[in-house]
């Protein structure tokens, strides 16, 4: 984890020196609020990711020697084939075009997003453990 | 639900996860609820090649009504639908979704081994955001008063509700909300991919060069689409809501705008872009027969690139006379250097190799060239006083086109040659392929030079119509044909897609004594990807596993990294390859 985690934190520390060096010298107020945005983006994870690095057991794939056999187990838990994904998007999609055309579409895909969150709650419920 | 339970990898497939793929749906209704990276992989390259036809054939109309002055092929309005929504199609639906959705989502799994990306059904859905997206931007042709027209960028208060009414610009932003989170989710997908389902012993030290690009890229993604995203919906509140986010008269700031979508859009390029370096640097190696030059210095320069890239944005504002130009204009010059290292990186590579001339590895070298010389007038336009003269002129267009068809569609292409038969299990012809390359390579010389002249002789990018007395209709003509050329590659392309369909090659599971992990499974791989894997131990292991006697040197700890292919003196590699610390020798490569 800790690769990940100081990657994460060198685009914080970069971003941040930036958006203290841009408003130093410019004195623009979006450049160094999105600036400063990127550095959180860095900070956040990273700093979670190095948080924990230090109190967890290194992991097979940040082992250079491990085997395959030190990964065996539980990789994860993998959905088969979901028409949720489509419904979804398909009202997420009408959802936007009532920002076109109107709320009578956000009605039709506001429906078929509650219902896709219903199918996908009850689908995970019924699968399988891992 | 398929579960991998106490399965170690070496153990292959559970048998009840490989019944569920034999009993899944097939046909249209496998593309529609697959949760598949493979199959939502091949969802994204295809919808995008369809993209990419139809921004190309905008592309056609345009150059052909700028073959004459005074023409009348398309009427001034359409001319500005067109190129608004080609540089839309190409950008935001092709080039991105290509590299991002479609082979990073089909490859990137597969070269760090895992079953699939980490959150499926997210992945199903940002390519179901991504398909609304797209259809809604298009269907802004079928709307009254037509798609959007105010250019790719939409600066404000061009597209505001006064200057450009109709529903055809609000489909255009709401498109692009919808894209926009399609992207955000693949990002996520793949960072957590990355991070967290590596194969044992792939440390991200070993992560195939293509792999980290992706994750930088994914990075960029998450601090650049955002502010588009929210940039989008101030625009709508302004069109539509009174708001004067962007509009002088009610106290607004219509450079705000520009400030907004270029902290977005340029990340954007280099979202654009390091996929598409990732490609090349899996090509080239696998192509001279030698590891990467340089391994980790191409992952520092990534970082590079994508780090800068946050903080140049205004070099597209320099004539706005609102921004502090000496330090973007530093920032540009910096992107230079990591860029530079990679080219080094590149040809370092290339040094000594037994280069193969593989359609794949013409795309590759035809990009460097290509790319090179975009980037060099990106130098260029990064200084200020000539970044005045040639502002909004032809000379601009010829830059970002030889930038981003050098990256989007020679390292595309070269993708394609290269992982098609991965995907398909079907070879590609070659004869074919390397017609393909010639005619674009050439035409696109023929295309974009002229377009630098004519912008050092003035002529304005955007217009639709000009004068015959500016001189500038022979070089125009030249540009026109060029691009006939570059139809002609793209259909000879199509043609070699649909003889790979009619009578497959079959393709073996590693046709090019390739490198990394996709290459250890079959072709096309089988559901949740590995029957077995082969040990990581470098960021070769399909070429160890295949060449034991010129294993990857490898050196972990203290013991610096030993380049041998470059200077071509032998080395030994220390611990990291067990027993069998092979020694380099030049002579090898001639055997």
């Amino acid at each position: 984890m800790r690769v990940e985690a100081i990657f994460l934190l060198v685009i914080s520390v970069f971003c941040g020196t930036v958006a203290v060096c841009y408003w130093m010298f410019s004195g623009e107020q979006s450049g160094t609020v999105m600036l400063a945005g990127g550095c959180l983006l860095g900070l956040l994870p990273g700093g979670y990711y190095l948080w924990w690095s230090r109190r967890m057991d290194r992991r097979a794939e940040d082992d250079p020697e491990a085997t395959l056999e030190d990964g065996a187990g539980v990789i994860g838990a993998f959905p088969s084939s979901s028409v949720w994904p489509f419904v979804l998007g398909v009202g997420f999609a009408l959802i936007a075009l009532a920002f076109v055309f109107g709320v009578w579409t956000a009605a039709v895909g506001l429906s078929v997003v509650f219902s896709a969150v219903i199918g996908v709650i009850l689908e995970s419920r019924r699968g399988g453990v891992v | 639900m398929t579960a991998i339970a106490e399965q170690p990898l070496t153990g292959g497939i559970p048998p009840h996860a490989r019944a569920e793929h034999a009993h899944g749906p097939t046909g249209l209704m496998k593309w529609i609820t697959s949760t598949d990276h493979k199959v939502i992989g091949k969802s994204y390259l295809i919808t995008s090649f369809v993209f990419f036809c139809m921004a190309g054939i905008m592309a056609m109309l345009m150059r052909t009504q700028l073959a004459a002055p005074d023409n009348t092929v398309v009427s001034q309005h359409a001319y500005n639908e067109l190129f608004t929504m080609h540089g839309s199609l190409m950008l935001y639906l092709f080039a991105g979704p290509f590299a991002f959705g479609g082979l990073a989502n089909y490859i990137v799994p597969l070269q760090i081994g895992a079953p699939d990306m980490a959150f499926p059904r997210l992945n199903a859905l940002s390519y179901w955001l991504y398909l609304g997206g797209g259809l809604t931007m298009v269907s802004g042709f079928l709307v009254v008063g037509g798609a959007a027209d105010f250019g790719w960028v939409a600066y404000a208060p061009l597209s505001d509700a006064v200057n450009s009414p109709g529903a055809g610009a609000d489909m255009w932003i709401m498109a692009l909300v919808l894209t926009g989170f399609s992207a955000i989710f693949t990002g996520v997908n793949i960072v957590t991919t990355v991070f967290y389902l590596r194969a044992p012993g792939m440390t991200m030290f070993r992560v195939p060069i293509f792999t980290w690009n992706m994750v930088v890229t994914a990075i960029l993604i998450l601090i650049a689409f955002p502010v588009l995203t929210s940039a989008l919906v101030m625009l709508w509140c302004d069109r539509h809501l009174g708001t004067h986010i962007f509009e002088v008269s009610g106290g607004g700031v219509p450079v705000l705008w520009q400030n907004l979508f270029w902290f977005f859009g340029h990340p954007e390029v280099y979202i654009l872009a390091l996929p598409f370096f990732g490609i090349v640097t899996e090509v080239i190696p696998v192509f001279s027969k030698k590891p990467v030059f340089g391994y980790r210095t191409m992952i520092f320069a990534t970082i590079a690139i994508g780090a800068l890239s946050t903080s140049v944005w205004a070099h597209h504002m320099f004539t706005t006379g609102t921004v502090l130009l000496p330090f973007f204009s530093l920032m540009t010059y910096l992107i230079a250097v990591p860029t530079g290292i990679k080219f080094f990186n590149w040809i370092g590579t290339m040094w000594q190799g037994r280069i193969e001339f593989t359609t794949a590895m013409l795309f590759s070298i035809g990009f460097l060239v290509v790319f090179l010389f975009g980037g060099v007038t990106g130098i260029i336009l990064a200084s200020p006083p000539l970044d005045f003269a040639t502002h909004d002129t032809y000379f601009v267009v010829a830059h970002f086109h030889e930038v981003l068809f050098g990256s989007a569609v020679f390292g595309g292409f070269s993708g394609i040659y290269y992982w098609y038969p991965k995907i398909t299990g079907r070879m590609m012809h070659e004869g074919l392929g390397k017609t393909s390359f010639w005619l674009m390579f050439v035409g696109f010389w023929v295309t974009f030079m002229p377009q630098y002249l004519l912008g050092l002789h003035g002529m304005p990018r955007r217009i639709a119509e000009y004068p015959s007395v500016n001189g500038w209709t022979g070089l125009n003509q030249i540009s026109t044909a060029g691009a006939y050329m570059l139809f002609l590659s793209v259909f000879v392309m199509v043609v070699n897609f649909a003889i790979s369909w009619l009578h497959p090659v079959p393709a073996s599971a590693n046709p090019w004594d390739a490198h990394t992990l996709e290459w250890a499974t079959t072709s096309p791989p089988p559901h949740h990807n590995f029957e077995r894997l082969p040990p990581v131990r470098s960021e070769r292991p399909v070429w160890d596993l295949n060449h034991p006697e010129h294993r990857t040197l490898t050196a972990h700890g203290a013991t610096p990294r030993p380049e041998p292919a470059l200077v071509g003196q032998g080395a030994v590699g220390h611990g990291a390859v067990g027993q069998g610390a092979a020694t380099f020798d030049p002579e090898d490569r001639d055997r």
